[in-house]
């Protein structure tokens, strides 16, 4: 039997506020335990949570990103549940009237040429509070709680069942993880839990029109996580249901180690929430002059620049969109091409996509922290473009001015000298030096081995240096040899 | 509606609150007689009428996102009845 894969993705992304979502604390990352935990996190009697600006500010920032619709009156509830990381005994959270409903995101699934394109509808974001965190190790059979981390601004932001493999669920995520920090509401710092997916995971014979069972993959801290998460899932689920076992509605969680899945607890003892209106939080409004305040605000899309790129630069889908991967990216491309010229911005793309991004690569760094800024990158170009030097020299400048050697590509050019051979009568002399010290060559050459003209190629190429233009020294060698 | 004891054990354990077997039938008749004014309540003909999320009828002020709490951690844990290494001691959770 064919089986299709339907999963959804609800994701935690922590909202890049300087304080807590309803308290005046830092929400600073790896403080002393404690520290950053006031009488509001720490739930003393008697204390009322006040909404942070900058968090509705943020959630207003993704809905437009989205295309969402905004709500102009939500509502705080309350979701109980008991557990010491969050001492209130309930969580601040959005359920009934959500700040952010609907809109979605188009997604590239795959690589290069043959990615397809799909678009991923949201069911809902809504702003809530992060719980503090439980260490259950060293503390003599006792659970130690460290507060900092309560009351940290959430976005939970809810997919509807829209994607069908492991692959899409990743294009999905990487999408949203390098939107949230385009948009600047959240730092996608993984490791350190700024951006964690849960996915809700099931399976279906193709053609079937139900959902079959779900179960959902808790707390994906990282994309490879993600895609081994759900494969091993989709795979122990067909299983199940080809050995004659139904699926259990449960919360499962992802052993990296084993790379399997296991249940943490099944639907017979989930939480009853019991949501209600938090009464300690009046309904938000939000005005249609606000969400027009925060848009002018906002930067360029991914979307819209990418469409932009193909248009202005003359780029190709998948180039626009590479360069789009993120703002740094596409402001050094952007800044590289100015400086180039317009008839030069696929040479920028091929550089900074290419040489550039392999360099950093390898380095570990980001784009905003390359030794070559985008000017320098554009001198180089432009060099190329008016046959100053090779591409091949190209790569030489490059890395002296990656090394800090000369200021721009005319001066290393210069000092090194590395301008390319244009005399042809300079040229012409090498040639002639060439062919009468590879006699052997020229006859190879005559007597039908085409190889051998490659051969003399080199041989020029070499006795330059490098600093001929290939094609020149081939149309020369084909003049003498009477080709 | 009326709430059964086993209702009534069910929301205690929810609330994690330890309720003998006579005081959660005293609980239970309390409830119920909560859930009897909510009924009262319910007769009334809400029709057309925009329901509320609040008593009072404004909305949500907002607090400028900057840091005003100071470090109280000492003042805090002097309360809690174990601490070690900055944290709160509780007895062991595991999930």
């Amino acid at each position: 039997m064919n089986w299709e894969v339907v999963i959804g993705l609800e994701t935690h992304a922590q909202l890049r506020t300087q304080s807590k979502i309803f308290s005046g604390s830092s929400i600073a990352f790896g403080a002393e335990p404690n520290v950053q935990a006031s009488a509001v996190d720490i739930a003393l009697p008697g204390v009322l949570p006040v909404l942070n600006r900058e968090a509705v500010v943020c959630a207003i920032k993704f809905g437009l990103a989205v295309g969402a619709k905004i709500a102009p009156r939500s509502v705080f509830a309350r979701k109980n549940y008991f557990y010491p990381d969050l001492p209130k005994g309930y969580q601040i959270s959005q359920f009934e009237i959500p700040v952010v409903l609907g809109g979605g995101l188009n997604i590239r699934v795959g690589a290069g040429e043959t990615a397809t394109e799909k678009f991923v509808h949201l069911t809902r974001a809504h702003l809530e509070e992060d719980a503090g965190k439980s260490l259950h190790e060293d503390f003599h059979g006792k659970t130690g709680i460290d507060l900092n981390r309560a009351g940290t601004p959430l976005l939970e932001i809810v997919t509807e069942p829209d994607m069908r493999s492991s692959a899409e669920a990743v294009a999905y995520a990487k999408a949203l993880h390098a939107l949230v920090q385009w948009i600047g509401i959240c730092d996608g710092n993984m490791q350190e839990g700024s951006f964690r997916c849960d996915a809700n995971v099931s399976v279906r014979p193709t053609g079937q029109k139900e959902f079959g069972t779900r179960r959902e993959i808790k707390n994906l801290n990282s994309f490879r996580f993600m895609q081994q998460a759900i494969d091993f899932e989709v795979q122990w689920q067909i299983n199940e249901i080809e050995e004659g076992r139904a699926i259990r509605q449960a919360t499962v969680l992802f052993d990296p180690d084993s790379g399997e899945t296991r249940s943490m607890r099944s639907k017979e003892d989930a939480h009853d929430y019991r949501y209600f209106p938090d009464p300690d939080l009046l309904p938000l409004e939000i005005t249609a002059d606000w969400i027009a305040e925060v848009k002018r605000g906002m930067p360029e899309l991914p979307d819209a620049m990418t469409a932009r790129f193909i248009v202005q630069y003359g780029l190709s889908a998948y180039d626009a969109a590479q360069l789009v991967a993120t703002r740094d990216t596409a402001r050094y491309f952007e800044d590289c091409a100015a400086a180039a010229g317009l008839e030069n911005a696929k040479l920028c793309a091929n550089w900074v996509m290419g040489e550039l991004a392999a360099r950093l690569n390898k380095e570990g760094l980001e784009i905003a922290a390359a030794p070559l800024s985008a000017q320098q990158l554009a001198g180089i170009i432009r060099r190329i473009a008016d046959n100053t030097i090779s591409n091949k020299i190209a790569r030489d400048v490059f890395e002296a001015l990656w090394a800090g050697d000369g200021k721009d590509a005319d001066a290393v050019i210069e000092a090194k000298g590395w301008k390319q051979i244009t005399d042809s009568g300079a040229l012409e002399a090498l040639v002639d030096e060439v062919l009468a010290a590879n006699q052997k060559s020229v006859e190879e050459y005559r007597a039908g081995k085409e190889k051998a003209f490659n051969a003399l190629v080199g041989q020029t190429m070499k006795a330059t240096r490098g600093k001929a233009n290939p094609q020149q020294v081939t149309d020369l060698l084909k003049k003498k040899l009477g080709a | 509606m009326s709430l059964t004891l086993e209702d009534v054990a069910r929301i205690a354990l929810l609330s994690r609150i330890e309720l003998s077997a006579a005081e959660r039938e005293t609980t239970r008749d309390q409830l119920n007689g909560i859930l009897g004014f909510i009924e009262q309540l319910q007769a009334v003909d809400t029709t057309g009428i925009e329901p509320m999320a609040h008593a009072v009828d404004v909305v949500q002020r907002l607090r400028p996102d900057r840091i005003t709490e100071t470090d109280r951690r000492a003042d805090f844990q002097a309360l809690a009845p174990e601490t070690e290494a900055g944290l709160y001691l509780v007895p062991r959770v595991v999930e």
